[in-house]
């Protein structure tokens, strides 16, 4: 029995122009899956193992490569895509489920694209963050309904109102959570060091808190996932904050699963499992089935820790985002987190990550008027993440409700990252997606973490002159005012969700 | 400070496990508590080398994340007791409720009597940390499903099977399950496989029963019969590899 489909075209075409090559070899020794190779006075390459990943190109002195993307493409058809096609060229050799990187990839209209900002002109002046104090500090966790206060013998006002732990963030910007083993140490040490120098915080994943990382922990939110991997109480102690993580927005309903060869001796220790096996995390908690339980976790975890650390859960948006983020805010939990359906992932069902759950601009909003609905909104924060992409996607999505924003590729593109999504293969030119030591040697941590406080600083700017050209001093000021937003060419229907107004109303 | 007594009547869990705390802080061999009512995360995350014993009936979450301490509960226990616990001993005199041993990484549980369903799901071992849970009468559906280590035994003393419902030991990619009185095979679950006792599963396997027997003071003669006994273990360490292809 022979195969008849034969050979796919290829994705990229790589040229090198000989004219401009000097023969350095630096392409040579930065590709990792082989596309050059030297012949004499020649590079010469294979384009089909190329992933657009421009490792190469980004070290080329010369500027003497070219990639080009669909050299040959199928003949066009709005309904029968290439991906379409190739998924179904892949199920018929293989008879299985495609594994998909990066975040959704469906050409569905982005939300952020469709809102528009406003700013001052005569009536109010706009305040330049240059000369006045434009305040961005963010608490993260729950504010009480009321203070009760007592006036002491003394005259001294005393506060009798007992506050729960909130986490405080320079800046509303924190970066997700990418685990130990989906990404390398160097670029979670990079991570670390940006999030430290910024004042704000990231999320450790579910693959424990390497030790090299434990410097940086008044920083990490250490994860607790189905898997329960590298958790004990020592791990629950030392983290900032706490997260359980119920979903994810690029896998909504689904587990996940570390495979055995990814497990090295380093991997095995953080994770706490023997080397080469399969790190599987379950669909659900089996301790979670309801949201009682939910409950029954997040006390567990506030108790274990003496009620010192915040507790967040992380949730995908799906479409009754709005009611589960009512029962998590009831769970003595400090923060949901509300994963869109752009959230990235190193490996996920291509039909989950294109078609499972919805928007976190449209996901937010509802969470956050369902919450004021209720009278709950102070009981939890709201953190809003899944292809947060720039500033204004930030300034949109607090506009929209939200008290926070984690950020994940963005924060890898900052590292170098080309979004290639081939993460799932080990091999990252950029020394993020792998853990061979040669590849993660790539990244230094120290110019990493400069480069990441570098975006989150510029992001910082950013809002604050987004923030000043609207008249708004404060993040809290932005925070739900939807009189900010506009929408452009939005439906009615997604408007009254979004509970903005249109464009001239 | 040798003993600690702790009447729990009418108590909160937080200001309970908060004495418990200060018992151990202080130096506490041994911490009795008394009229537990459905107090939850008791000892929850405790470490130390410590006895607690639990008269009445705590409530779930039992010792999760606990690292050392041996509590022995004179009653019965609500869920998911020893969940994600890291080491130590959590010995029951009684029944326990669903998710027993959940996630559990080390340390040893004892049931007397019968436990709910999923128990010792997700049970992972590490280097020298092996966690054991021993169920003296039956456990209902999805026992030691994607176990990856460790090992769960069911002695099935109350006569009938050890367990009759589907999904034991679904996705188990290490340890085992070891089952008195064999397991009809449409209850096996997907990824596991039964297989006999090798000598040396076997010792460990008595080795085992003696302690339970010891623990609850009965002969544990009726429990040696080597026949008896069957193995379940990972078809494949890797459950879930044939299901996917890369893009």
């Amino acid at each position: 029995m022979s195969p008849s489909i034969g050979s796919l075209p290829p994705k990229y075409r790589v040229t090198v122009d000989p004219d401009r090559c000097m023969l350095c070899g630096r392409c040579v020794e930065n590709c990792a899956y082989g596309a050059f190779r030297r012949e004499g006075d020649r590079i010469l390459t294979n384009s089909r193992v190329c992933t657009a990943c421009h490792r190469c190109v980004a070290f080329c002195p010369r500027d003497a490569i070219d990639v080009v993307e669909r050299p040959l493409d199928y003949r066009s058809h709005p309904v029968w895509t290439r991906g379409v096609r190739e998924a179904i060229y892949n199920q018929a050799r293989t008879g299985k489920i495609v594994l998909a990187g990066m975040g959704n990839a469906l050409d569905y209209p982005m939300i952020f694209d469709r809102l528009v900002l406003d700013a001052c002109q005569v009536t109010n002046p706009s305040i330049d963050p240059l000369r006045e104090p434009m305040e961005l500090r963010t608490y993260l966790g729950k504010k009480p309904q009321r203070l009760e206060l007592a006036r002491r013998g003394d005259g001294e006002v005393e506060l009798l109102t007992e506050l729960s732990p909130n986490l405080c963030l320079e800046t509303p910007i924190m970066i997700g959570h990418m685990s130990y083993g989906a990404i390398s140490l160097n670029a979670q040490l990079a991570l670390a060091k940006g999030v430290t120098a910024a004042g704000t915080f990231m999320g450790t994943g579910e693959g424990g808190l390497p030790e090299p990382l434990r410097p940086y922990q008044d920083h990490m939110i250490v994860q607790v996932a189905s898997g329960r991997f590298g958790v004990d109480i020592d791990y629950l102690e030392r983290g900032a904050a706490i997260e359980i993580k119920i979903g994810q927005g690029a896998k909504p309903g689904i587990g996940g699963h570390l495979p055995g060869e990814k497990v090295d001796e380093a991997v095995s220790k953080t994770r706490m499992i023997p080397v080469g096996s399969d790190a599987i995390s379950p669909a659900p908690h089996h301790d979670i089935y309801s949201i009682e339980d939910l409950a029954q976790l997040v006390r567990s975890l506030k108790e274990a820790t003496e009620w010192k650390k915040p507790v967040f859960v992380k949730i995908a948006a799906v479409h009754n985002v709005a009611a589960i983020a009512a029962g998590i805010a009831r769970s003595s939990a400090d923060a949901v987190v509300v994963d869109g359906f752009r959230g990235g992932t190193g490996a996920a069902p291509r039909v989950f990550r294109d078609h499972v759950g919805i928007p976190v601009e449209a996901a937010v909003a509802a969470v956050d008027a369902k919450l004021r609905r209720q009278g709950i909104r102070n009981e939890v924060s709201v953190i809003a993440s899944g292809g947060i992409r720039e500033s204004t996607d930030v300034a949109k999505i607090i506009a929209l409700g939200a008290d926070a924003v984690y950020i994940g590729t963005a924060a890898l593109v900052a590292l170098g990252c080309r979004v290639c999504g081939n993460c799932y293969r080990g091999l990252c030119p950029w020394g993020i997606a792998t853990q061979r030591q040669d590849l993660v040697d790539r990244i230094d941590p120290e110019a990493g973490g400069l480069q990441v406080s570098n975006l989150i600083h510029g992001w910082t700017l950013e809002l604050m002159e987004l923030m000043g050209a609207a008249g708004i001093n404060s993040i809290e000021s932005l925070r739900g005012n939807r009189d900010r937003l506009r929408g452009y060419m939005i439906d009615q229907a997604l408007m009254d969700v979004l509970d903005v107004r249109s464009v001239g109303a | 400070m040798d003993e600690v007594v702790i009447d729990a009547a009418g108590m909160h869990y937080t200001p309970l496990n908060r004495e418990i705390r200060a018992a151990v802080a202080a130096g506490a061999r041994r911490i009795r508590l008394e009229n537990v009512l459905g107090q939850r995360f008791i000892a929850n995350g405790v470490r130390g080398d410590v006895e607690i014993l639990v008269h009445g009936v705590p409530g779930g979450d039992l010792g999760m994340f606990m690292s050392g301490p041996r509590i022995e509960v004179f009653g019965n226990a609500e869920h998911a007791p020893g969940n994600t616990m890291d080491g130590g001993e959590i010995v029951i005199h009684g029944s326990a409720g669903d998710a027993v041993g959940h996630s559990m990484r080390g340390g040893r549980i004892f049931v007397e009597g019968a436990i709910g369903y999923r128990g010792g799901i997700h049970m992972k071992e590490y280097e020298k940390k092996r966690p054991v849970l021993v169920i003296g009468e039956s456990a209902r559906a999805f026992l030691g499903e994607y176990m990856a280590g460790g090992t769960v035994l069911v002695l099935a003393r109350h006569g009938g099977p050890a367990v009759a419902e589907r999904g034991l030991g679904s996705g188990i990619h290490g340890g085992e399950i070891i089952l008195r009185g064999g397991i009809d095979p449409v209850h096996l679950g997907v990824g596991a496989s039964q297989v006999a006792l090798s000598d040396d599963d076997w010792a460990r396997v008595l080795a085992l029963v003696r302690e339970y027997a010891r623990r609850f003071g009965i002969d544990p003669a009726p429990l040696e019969r080597r026949e008896e006994y069957t193995r379940v273990v990972p078809a494949s360490a890797r459950p879930f590899a044939g299901k996917y292809a890369w893009e």
